[in-house]
């Protein structure tokens, strides 16, 4: 074959398959700034004929997107800072301390990780009706607050780390609270990094659980008043694109800006088969 | 502090929140599952009673729930290859030599994965209406008359499976990439040397280098496709005929809409022991064929 002509061949599929991946969220952005009703023509206009932001005004005034944002954020937050937190100390106890059942508690996390999430979800809600959590920011934080592959990356990362560091900084007689926070968290800091996306990624994109648990309207996050919205407005194109927008944009933002970290908790995640 | 209780401290809040939020529901859920755990249950726990199997029994003569078994496995059964297919061909694009911009490629083809599965599955449904979607007017330009995507119960999962393809792809992508870039250049050369063409040398060198991680990413793909729910929960609602009600669709319609929460868990159960099966042979073959290609 022709070196020039596979070289067309190679570019163009791919440039086609990024097209085709790229598309629909160039398109979303672009019927989101159309004027009601202007996608719902034909031919289907690819550009607004006239830019407006009405939609995005409707979302956030009387449709109330502002409360949702914030609800998304906060709880993607929280679940971000507790979650790297428990996962690094138990992912550097499973790695560097000696403790008594370690290693046959580690081997039940990593067999629990066969057992789909959707189990608990049903006899977490019975639970966490009596104790007033159905409904709650806590409620819909609690399956958030650690996670097996999480712990499993860090032990991953931090059996890395020389045990002679450890000895010396308790013959210097560090505190093992103080070695953690002051040798271990700073050699860590790549691994926290990507611990933090893929938490922030999770609990930003999460749909089934919120929706389980989050029943009052108030306390919704982005894809449960989405998928609410989607359901009664189905005739409102430009006004769901907006909000597709502003649920998706943060998101692709946090990847783009940290998307080295991203791809290497993916790598690190798939080795182990 | 003993040096042999530290790492119990350090363990301690991630395997609580575990065994607390995970461990015990999952538990609770194999007992509620054997359980009429109904809406005057929620009311007042009095009225629960113990029914052993009759959950499992009664589901075993349920036609919807085959129905939603069917349309799970038909999901995974052609979604899985597909999307895999796709991640395996943009691989092989990205590792080839000739390939420019990688990283714009690279990071454009992963872009839908970490976007947020209903807001863009918001968008599908549109690019997959009738009259006004973009899919149609581009394949009408091709000759073909309109397709009902979405309303027509032959062309639901197919149309769910063309969104979900798009959206996991890049996922995969990137780790086959990486077995890719990982298979020694020597073995190329040789085989090049010895006269093997492109082809040649794609299907006996690239390809069993890259079995072992087909295998894993075919395990971790089956187990992720047999969770189906946001995508017809938006796109489709189930419908059109039921033909896009999933596992978890009817287990999340028995349980929080009709309340009946034992039957509920018992669904959870049997998806949790079909995903369990699927994966277990999976891995079964992986196995054979490293024993057969080892002696």
């Amino acid at each position: 074959m022709n070196a020039r002509v596979a070289v067309w061949i190679v570019n163009g599929l791919l440039a086609g398959l990024a097209f085709v991946s790229l598309f629909p969220l160039v398109w979303m952005v672009s019927v989101s700034l159309m004027q009601p009703g202007a996608a719902s023509t034909l031919p289907t206009p690819i550009l607004p004929a006239s830019p407006t932001l009405a939609n995005y005004r409707t979302l956030f005034g009387s449709i109330g997107m502002g409360t949702y944002f914030f609800n998304s954020l906060l709880i993607a937050l929280l679940a971000t800072l507790i979650s790297v937190t428990f996962n690094v100390m138990a992912g550097y106890a499973f790695a560097k301390l000696q403790f008594r059942g370690r290693d046959a508690v580690f081997k039940t996390l990593l067999g629990a990780l066969v057992i789909p999430g959707q189990v608990a979800m049903l006899p977490l809600f019975l639970m966490l009706k009596p104790l007033g959590l159905v409904n709650t920011y806590a409620g819909a934080l609690v399956p958030l607050l650690a996670s097996v592959f999480g712990i499993f990356l860090v032990r991953q990362f931090a059996r890395g780390i020389p045990d002679d560091l450890l000895e010396a900084a308790r013959i210097d007689g560090a505190s093992e609270f103080r070695i953690f926070t002051a040798v271990i968290v700073p050699l860590l800091k790549p691994v926290l990094a990507t611990l933090a996306i893929f938490a922030f990624l999770g609990s930003w994109n999460d749909f089934m659980w919120p929706l389980i648990v989050l029943t009052g309207d108030p306390l919704h996050t982005l894809p449960v008043a989405l998928a609410g919205l989607s359901r009664e407005h189905v005739q409102d194109n430009e006004l769901m694109m907006a909000g597709s927008v502003v649920t998706v944009l943060p998101v692709l933002i946090v990847f783009l800006v940290l998307q080295r970290h991203y791809m290497a908790g993916l790598m690190a995640g798939s080795v182990k088969g | 502090m003993k040096r042999r209780q530290v790492g119990w401290v350090f363990a301690g809040p991630a395997l609580l929140v575990i065994a607390v939020f995970f461990a015990l529901p999952v538990a609770a859920g194999l007992a509620l599952s054997l359980t009429d755990f109904d809406l005057y249950a929620l009311a007042d726990l009095s009225t629960l009673r113990f029914v052993g199997l009759d959950n499992y029994l009664r589901l075993l003569q349920t036609p919807l729930f085959w129905q939603a078994l069917f349309n799970t496995f038909y999901f995974v059964a052609v979604g899985v290859p597909v999307s895999i297919g796709l991640s395996l061909v943009a691989a092989l694009l990205l590792d080839s030599k000739l390939a420019r911009f990688h990283s714009f490629f690279r990071t454009a083809m992963f872009a839908p994965v970490v976007t947020t599965v209903v807001a863009v599955a918001v968008i599908w449904r549109y690019l997959l209406h009738t009259r006004y979607g973009l899919i149609n007017q581009a394949l009408d330009a091709l000759g073909i008359s309109a397709i009902d995507w979405l309303g027509n119960p032959y062309w639901s999962m197919p149309a769910i499976i063309l969104f979900a393809a798009w959206k996991n792809f890049g996922y995969n992508m990137i780790i086959l990439l990486a077995a890719l870039q990982a298979i020694p250049r020597d073995l190329y050369e040789a085989a090049r040397v010895d006269g093997a063409g492109t082809f040649a040398r794609l299907r006996h060198i690239t390809l069993p280098m890259l079995t072992p991680t087909l295998v894993m990413v075919g395990i971790l793909s089956v187990s992720g496709y047999f969770q189906l729910f946001a995508e017809p929960y938006v796109m489709t609602q189930g419908g059109p005929l039921r033909s896009t009600v999933s596992a978890l669709y009817f287990m999340y319609e028995e349980g929080f809409r009709w309340w009946n929460l034992g039957n509920a868990s018992a669904v959870a159960f049997l998806l949790f022991v079909v995903i369990f099966a699927a994966t277990w042979v999976l891995t079964r073959f992986d196995r054979d064929r490293g024993e057969g290609s080892s002696t």
